[in-house]
């Protein structure tokens, strides 16, 4: 009986110290950037296009590249990862060949992001004809989260439980009716979950963007899907590599990591929050 | 008995993989009466109900052996449309699956995905099917409040009410009252007795006493073989297999 509490202790100790670690290093994490940061932020840094050489000015163009990039992603991947991951728990056939799919899909998602950046720009950029631009860039930072939105999406399928179907089926209501009506509502939260992480790899990766998409600089905002746009983690790549103005633009690389901070944070919260009203309107 | 004949089984074997579930099982079941399936557990009724509206269907690598007619059709061909079939059989599950929607839309559910959009028409039919399955009054006030929050026996009278909704000929019924109070379950009885003018009704109970009450004829199964078939006063009162008359009388292992 005494063993058995020490052991208990033991084991809560550890649970807490790992706890307490990622939130220290998060913690740490954000602390140091906003503290670094926070003096570069002004509605001008916000608002207005690099200046002198990118020494000054804001990261206007390159906020608005991201979010133009990052919603083209899920444009593009959240319909069809949910397509996908539909036909793969619901209508097909739970074989061999699925099996062989699901395993593709997994080695997909830990594939890195630079091999993608190379397949946009092979495939995309040159094949397609599509050049550097907001579609050729869109579509492989799409192509790259599709593999985590098919897999939470099937996941948060196979959550479902099976007593619905059964009950839309038994009513003689179709097979698609029955997905669409009686199991997707249910499925919607942990569907959104897949997006907020695909949005938040979307929108702070660099090396899928550099061959595809991202220039350098940009003062004007682009005109069409086939320009090409600046965007915030290339940006910050571009100043923190960049070798002789690199000491100047030290706050304004913290700024522009605070504010990718806070972007991916804001979409999450959004999806959050549309979550959590959806999960209470299905009680 | 003068009744027409409704549903036909015809040596139905069953298999769940290589489990045989259900043994030369044949069946005559008349239109407009009750007929109630009796039996231990594990001993197929469930799986011969789920048979009538092909549900066991959705089960992977199950296979059926046998002939089933309804309405002298047999609704194992390939020309058959199983959700049409299903339109026409109802069925209430032993575990009641109401939807994570309002009360209202859980039975509005079958009638919009078949197509009825009028809000007036809705209403009609929501209000007419509850109140079909005794559940009218205890809801009439909330009915945009969400199903789950019913209790067990609520919420299996208003997956009755859902299966009433789509207006089927068959009712396929899995021990719909083992959740109610004695007073549910006399109602959800009455409700049978009632619904069997316009509806053919099977029926699996554990109830002996519900049995011998409500239906027209009983059949009793073990292990996955139908033991006996018949007038349900003739099972009661005069079994003829030795077996039917050890598991009415409650002598049964
Ligand atoms: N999905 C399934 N997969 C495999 N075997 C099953 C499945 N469903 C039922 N069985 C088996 O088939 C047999 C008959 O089950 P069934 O559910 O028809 O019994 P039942 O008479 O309805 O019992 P109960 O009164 O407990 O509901 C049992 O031996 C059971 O283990
Ligand atoms: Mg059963």
């Amino acid at each position: 009986m005494k063993k058995e509490k020490i052991y208990q202790h033991i084991a809560f100790f550890g649970l807490r110290l790992s706890v307490l670690t990622i939130i220290s290093v998060l913690g740490l994490i954000l602390w140091f950037l906003a503290k670094e940061g926070f003096s570069a932020l002004s509605w001008e840094f916000l608002t207005q296009p690099p200046k002198n050489g990118m020494t000054e000015g804001g990261i206007f163009p390159a906020l608005v590249g991201t979010l133009y990039l990052t919603s083209g992603a899920i444009l593009f991947a959240l319909p069809l990862g949910v397509f996908a991951a539909i036909y793969l728990t619901e209508y097909a056939y739970q074989g061999r060949f699925v099996r062989i799919i699901r395993l593709g899909v997994n080695n997909l998602a830990g594939v890195p992001s630079v091999v993608f950046g190379l397949f946009g720009l092979a495939m995309l950029v040159e094949y397609c004809g599509f050049g550097p631009s907001i579609l050729a860039g869109s579509l492989t930072l799409g192509i790259l989260i599709l593999p985590t939105i098919i897999r939470t999406s099937e996941e948060a399928l196979l959550a479902v439980p099976q007593t619905y179907r059964e009950a839309s089926l038994a009513l003689g209501v179709g097979k698609w009716h029955t997905i669409y009506k009686a199991v997707l509502p249910s499925a919607i939260p942990g569907i959104l979950t897949g997006s907020i992480l695909g949005i938040g790899r979307a929108a702070g990766e660099t090396a899928p963007i550099i061959f595809t998409a991202a220039c350098f600089y940009a003062p004007r905002l682009p005109h069409s899907i086939f320009d090409q746009v600046m965007a915030l983690p290339f940006h910050l790549y571009v100043l923190a590599t960049e070798g002789t103005h690199f000491e100047k633009t030290l706050p304004i690389q913290y700024g522009t990591a605070l504010v990718l901070l806070g972007l991916v944070l804001g979409i999450n919260l959004i999806a959050i929050v549309i979550r959590t009203g959806l999960r209470k309107k299905m009680r | 008995m003068t009744n027409k004949t409704k549903i036909e089984a015809e040596k139905v074997n069953f298999f769940y993989g290589e489990v045989r579930a259900l043994k030369d099982v044949s069946m005559c079941v008349q239109e407009n009466m009750i007929t109630a399936l009796i039996g231990p557990s594990g001993c197929g009724k469930s799986t011969f109900l789920r048979t009538l509206n092909r549900m066991n269907d959705l089960i992977p690598r199950t296979t059926l052996a046998g002939k089933i007619f309804i309405d002298g059709e047999d609704i194992y061909s390939p020309a058959v449309d199983v959700v049409e079939l299903r339109k026409k059989v109802g069925m209430v599950f032993q575990k009641s699956n109401p939807f994570p929607k309002t009360i209202f839309d859980n039975v509005a559910y079958g009638p919009r995905a078949h197509g009825v959009i009028d809000k007036a028409t809705l209403a009609f039919i929501v209000e007419k099917s509850l109140k079909r399955a005794a559940l009218w009054d205890e809801v009439k006030d909330k009915l945009k409040q969400s199903a789950m929050e019913l209790s067990g026996g609520q919420q299996q009278r208003l997956c009755i009410a859902r299966a009433l909704a789509i207006n089927p000929e068959i009712i396929l019924m899995d021990e719909p009252a083992s959740a109610l109070d004695p007073i549910a379950t006399a109602k959800i009885e009455e409700l049978t007795r009632d619904l069997k003018k316009k509806y053919t009704i099977v029926i699996v109970t554990h109830n002996m006493q519900q049995a011998a009450r409500v239906s027209d004829c009983t059949g009793f199964f073990l292990l996955g073989e139908l033991i006996e078939f018949n007038a349900t006063n003739k099972i009661f009162t005069a079994p003829q297999d030795k077996r039917t008359e050890d598991y009415i009388t409650g002598r049964f292992g």
